[in-house]
């Protein structure tokens, strides 16, 4: 008992209490909303409570402005408990969170913090609430995906938004879905499995993480492969091109008569 | 006050009303062509030399450019390796190129520099001589009475109405543009759905288990007996009014239903016809915060949480709900097909009531 | 002809073959000459003059644009197939590799991935389609703006306007072929354009598709279209056109040494054929080096066709943005109203699909309007003359704003059918360019009439400007008495010939007609011609030119005269 009764005195103590009172509302909720069944996150014993404690550090330092000391969420930001460790992967590691300012969509931009601390955020955050997990990196491995068969869903499932050659496109009001060129294969996982922004979610039970793998595949195939017919005029089909006619075509073909 | 300028320009005598006969005195008469100003091959030898050194070359360019095509014809092999046929198709078009271009550009260089610049001029020659029109004017009198088309109106008439009628057969020969047996409207209005009928995935064909959506989910959706359609062709008609899209919101965020609609959803799952009913474009952009759904084409926006009512652009009617349930296995399943027809609007569609009995 | 007339000698008859030809030029054309009599041709082609100027190459760039079409057209159409019918794709393209598709498909892939020099032909008929239409386009719009169109050409200009429709068609029809997803979302919005047309709409969907959509017979339709019918139709439409160019002879700008009666320019051979003959390789080479180097439609992108996927930035090639973009434009609820309605009948209703029928309206009207122009513009004038002289644009003000309006309304309609690309790359919502778009679309057109009118208004008054005190030398100088002021120098008489060597007639008002009376056609035709010419700039007149020589000898002050005539030049018209 002593042991027991020396270790409640230590710093760390406060910390773990919150921390299993967390995981217990987290497994509540996650208990209680059955319709997200999104997997559940035993992975948040993969991170160590030390960078679980550093991930609230941070996260009370950065982002509790507009998600709340808890996490809860405010007017200015959502909750973040049971968001997943996925999510944050992808939002902070694509530099989307934290946020410059308030738009119709957070927006791409140098990350501002490096791998660690990121590990840590998402730790803190899947300590919250169970959601999706950052991927395996087997379903991340191109070389084992079918691009065929992920190209075949990606036009289904991805193209009407991110455009056929993966090169973006706009949605209402100001929003958009971002190019996909030389995305990592990660936050692809982690877009599709968390659904950013406006993006719905594709979940495992949707699209299963071997799909993702093809999907993932397909991207990068597409990304090495380059483009056959010379410059790719931004991916953008008919609009650029005729653009390019109507400017450099026009132009060259009425350089030889200023002569 | 200057001096110039009391002379009203309305009376100036350069004011010509159109279309009144010559046109005019003008301040200054026409001083005829500027005279020729020599060019420098026209003078020194030594440009006429280097002008023609240039033409040669660029002749001379065009060959290598002949040559650039053959290497990249015949040294780089295809597979699949993509950059092997960007290079060759960069070689074949500079190549190609360059053996235009220098002919094109030599030959130019010559006519501007070595030919002749000197302009001339030529006359109009009036477009008829009234000596001439006369004499047409003559024969096609001569030729409208030796036939006497004009006298024999029972003729002329006669030979109108066959006129008329024959082409006819021709056109009629195009009705058999649509051979199908079901031939007509009434296929618009029915589609593979029906009661019981799965929905699976596109294009996995794997049937969708209600429990296995998430919340903010979008699904694309085809009905399970599609797969039994034989050929391409009717499998992809039939797809083209059997796409369905699938979200699943929170069931409090469905701020709308129709009374009689009150079954068509399943605990915030919802299904609707993908087909814009503009003018058909698939609506597939689905932005699970504003439950809103876009259609890339002409960007009509329909919202999901509102019986897909047409929020923005020119749609101008909602998408139709496909009614959903579970089946025993839980498997998501039609109701029944949809209550209207799907896609853009035609001239026999009718009532868009969608308590209309029109499926009966 | 009665056959009594001697029309030809005996020795008429006799002479060719009398004739002993001395050279080898001789004697190769006298071959050709005794068959199919070459000297006719060669008299009158041989140095026929052609006008030159850097605004008359377009119609040429169209022109041979249309060859190298028909030259890569017939290469591709050696390895496409246009069949519907299902197979497997094996080529080389591996992202594609098992899945199933159409033939058309597949063997565009084919040709693009698998046989030497196809992608390359390919991309370079693409590539020159899109010049095509671009090259017609500019072309009419240089016709336009200088006046062209007016008699006696106006037929020509028809036969124009129904070229540039073919082209249109074509290049649907082409872009159709391929089958992908792309190009399918493109059929399915001419299907549900189509069945938006009362009455026969749906049964026309029906006939073009051989069922419902999308079937499996309309891209061997659209192929028959795209590579026989419509060339053919082009074809005889260019021929007609250049040989109303030849009857005609061409324009020319105003100038020294241009009158109505004459054409200046060089002879065909050899400099005119040099000339244009070697811009043909002009084009060739740098469409072949655009193709070389500028990826154009990559069709492997878009997948085979399929009725459920779609793409996020799904456009037509350009000369079809328009049409897309006004369909973007229209609203289809005002408020809470559709604007879609039935009309209730004992058969269960009839619909009209007015969000998709009203754009047709003003894309209707425009392309009638263009066709029948020069007949709407002559009766508007009364202007009956023949014009081989072309108008600057500035001295048509009116014409020129109404052209000027007209690309606004087009370039609207063209920005709109890309904005979702604008909204994506200049940070804007799309749903307030639209906004912004359908209030833009009916002022836009109006503010560039008032804005051109005055633009070509302002181009007129510095005409006479440069007439009355030439151009300003970029010296100071001070006079005697102190005053400082710019030295002018006087330009030469060629110069000055081409600025005063125009007419801007003045409003006409209504002419009564034979009985006497003035028509209420005629009472409105007078409005419109007031309309037309009331803002006017005289051309400097003989009086004024004098007398600013005059006062260039004595060297007094500048101030005033100017303004002074031009201001009374634009009251006295209104």
């Amino acid at each position: 008992m002593k042991a027991l009764s020396q270790k409640r005195r230590h710093p760390f103590a406060g910390v773990a209490l919150l921390l299993l009172g967390l995981l217990i509302t987290g497994g509540l909720y996650a208990a209680a909303t059955t319709i997200n069944q999104a997997q559940a996150s035993q992975e948040a014993d993969g991170y160590s409570a030390a960078d679980v404690d550093e991930g609230e550090r941070l996260f009370v330092a950065n982002c509790a402005t507009c998600h709340g000391i808890n996490a809860e969420g405010t007017d200015a930001g959502p909750s973040l408990i049971g968001v997943g460790a996925a999510s944050v992967d992808f939002q902070v590691g694509t530099g989307r969170m934290p946020m410059q300012m308030h738009g119709p969509q957070a927006q791409e931009k140098p990350r501002q913090f490096n791998d660690e601390q990121t590990m840590q955020l998402a730790a803190y955050v899947a300590s919250l609430g169970a959601g999706p997990a950052v991927p395996d990196d087997e379903y991340l491995d191109v070389d084992q995906g079918d691009p065929a068969r992920g190209g075949e869903l990606f036009r289904i499932n991805c193209a009407m938004c991110h455009n056929a050659a993966a090169a973006g496109g706009a949605l209402t009001e100001g929003k958009y879905a971002p190019s996909l060129h030389g995305v990592e294969a990660r936050h692809i996982y982690g877009a599709m499995v968390t659904g950013p922004q406006n993006m719905p979610v594709f979940s495992d039970s949707n699209i299963p993480p071997e799909d993702k793998r093809d999907i993932i595949a397909f991207l990068k195939t597409y990304d090495s492969q380059g483009t056959p017919g010379g410059f790719s005029l931004g991916f953008l089909g008919p609009v650029s091109e005729g653009l390019f006619i109507w400017t450099g075509g026009l132009a060259v073909l009425i350089a030889p008569w200023s002569g | 006050m200057g001096e110039h300028g009391h002379g009203d320009p309305t009376e100036s005598g350069a004011v010509i009303k159109a279309g009144d006969g010559e046109s005019g005195k003008y301040a200054i008469d026409n001083p005829g062509l500027p005279p020729h100003r020599p060019r420098v091959a026209d003078e020194d030898p030594k440009a006429e030399k280097r002008s023609e050194r240039q033409v040669a070359t660029l002749f001379l360019i065009s060959i290598i450019g002949t040559v650039i095509f053959f290497i990249g014809y015949f040294a780089v092999e295809l597979s699949e390796d993509l950059q092997a046929l960007r290079l060759q198709n960069t070689l074949l078009g500079v190549g190609v190129g360059f053996a235009m271009l220098g002919i094109g550009l030599g030959v130019v260089h010559w006519a501007k520099t070595l030919m002749p610049d000197h302009e001339l001029v030529e006359d109009r020659k009036p477009l008829r001589k009234e000596a001439e029109r006369q004499e047409a004017e003559q024969i096609i009198d001569d030729v409208l009475e030796e036939s006497g088309i004009k006298r024999r109106p029972l003729i002329r008439n006669t030979l109108i109405g066959a006129a008329v009628l024959a082409p006819l057969p021709f056109v009629l020969t195009l009705r058999d543009l649509d051979r199908s047996e079901d031939f007509g409207v009434e296929r618009m209005r029915h589609s593979m759905w029906d009661e019981g009928v799965r929905l699976v995935r596109d294009p996995t064909g794997t049937p969708i288990r209600a429990a296995d959506i998430t919340i903010g989910s979008a699904m694309h959706v085809i009905p399970e007996n599609l797969r039994e359609v034989s050929g391409h062709a009717a499998r992809l008609s039939e797809k083209a009014k059997a796409v369905v899209l699938v979200v699943r919101m929170n069931p409090d965020d469905i701020q709308q239903v129709t009374p009689g609609r009150e079954d068509w959803t399943y605990d915030g799952i919802i299904a609707c016809s993908k087909v814009c009913t503009h003018v058909g474009c698939p609506v597939a952009l689905y932005e699970r915060h504003t439950h809103h759904l876009l259609c890339p084409c002409h960007q009509s926006t329909f919202d999901a949480a509102q019986e897909f009512k047409v929020v923005f652009g020119p749609a101008g009617r909602p998408l139709p709900q496909l009614p959903i349930t579970v089946d025993d296995e839980g498997f998501l399943v039609a109701r029944s097909d949809f209550t209207e027809p799907v896609g853009p609007t035609y001239w026999e569609r009718g009532s868009t009531d969608p308590e209309g009995d029109y499926n009966a | 002809m009665s056959a009594t007339t001697e029309k030809y000698t005996e020795a008429q008859y006799l002479e060719a073959e009398q004739y002993q030809p001395a050279t080898r030029t001789g004697r190769i054309t006298n071959y050709v000459d005794q068959r199919v009599g070459g000297t006719g041709i060669v008299r009158e082609f041989g140095r026929k003059i052609f006008p030159d100027h850097w605004t008359f190459m377009f119609g040429e760039v169209a022109l041979y644009s249309f060859v190298i079409l028909i030259l890569s057209g017939t290469f591709l159409t050696f390895w496409f197939d246009p069949s519907m019918a299902s197979t497997r794709y094996d080529g080389s393209y591996a992202p594609l590799q098992g899945l199933e598709m159409s033939t058309a498909y597949a063997t565009a892939l084919e040709l693009s991935f698998d046989v030497r020099g196809g992608l390359f032909m390919r991309q370079l008929h693409h590539w020159a389609a899109l010049l095509f239409v671009m090259a017609m386009s500019i072309h009419m719009l240089r016709v336009f703006f200088t006046g062209a169109f007016r008699k006696p050409r106006e037929l020509n200009w028809v036969v124009g306007c129904a070229l540039l429709i073919m082209g249109l068609a074509a290049g649907f029809t082409g872009y159709s072929l391929p089958d992908e997803v792309l190009s399918g979302n493109g059929l399915r919005i001419i299907d549900g354009m189509m069945k938006a047309i009362p009455v026969v709409g749906t049964y026309m969907s029906f006939f073009l598709f051989g069922g419902e959509f999308p079937g499996g017979e309309v891209i061997p339709r659209l192929y028959v279209l795209h590579i026989m019918v419509i060339p053919a139709l082009i074809l005889v439409l260019i021929a007609v056109h250049l040989f109303m160019v030849v009857t005609h002879k061409h324009t020319q700008y105003p100038g020294p040494g241009r009158t109505e009666r004459n054409v200046v320019g060089y002879p065909v051979g050899p400099v005119y054929a040099a000339k244009a003959g070697g811009f043909f390789f002009i084009v060739f080479g740098i469409l072949a080096v655009i193709s070389g180097t500028f990826q154009i439609n990559a069709l492997w992108n878009y997948g085979p066709y399929d009725p459920s996927p779609v793409q996020a930035g799904a456009q037509p090639d350009w000369y079809i943005g328009p049409f897309e973009g006004v369909l973007r434009l229209m609203p289809g609820f005002v408020g809470e109203i559709p604007l879609e309605f039935v009309i209730p009948t004992p058969w269960g209703g009839n619909s009209v699909a007015t969000p998709v029928l009203i754009p047709m309206i003003p894309i209707a009207v425009m392309f009638l309007v263009m066709f029948i122009w020069p007949w709407i513009e002559a009766w508007i004038t009364g202007d009956k003359k023949e014009h081989h002289i072309l108008d600057r644009p500035r001295n048509a003000p009116t014409r020129t704003a109404i052209g000027a309006a007209s690309v606004t309304f087009y370039c609207i309609m063209w920005g709109m059918g890309s904005n979702d690309l604008i909204a994506t790359h200049f940070m804007l919502s799309l749903n307030d360019i639209t906004y912004w778009s359908r209030v833009l679309i009916f002022v836009g057109p109006v503010i560039a009439f008032v804005l051109t009118k005055r633009i070509c208004l302002s181009l007129q008054r510095k005409d006479r400007e440069t007439v009355l005190h030439g151009h300003e030398a970029g010296v100071i100088e001070m006079l005697p008495h102190g005053e400082f002021r710019e030295k002018h120098t006087r330009p030469s008489d060629y110069e000055l010939y081409t600025l005063v060597a125009f007419e801007s007639p003045a409003p006409s008002g209504p002419q009564p007609n034979a009985k006497g009376k003035i028509t209420r056609t005629e009472k409105l035709r007078a409005r419109l011609n007031q309309w037309f010419y009331q803002d006017r700039v005289e051309p400097v007149s003989r009086e004024e030119y004098l007398e600013a020589l005059e006062h260039d000898h004595h060297g007094d002050g500048h101030e005033g005269g100017l303004e002074a005539t031009d201001r009374r030049s634009i009251e006295a018209s209104h």
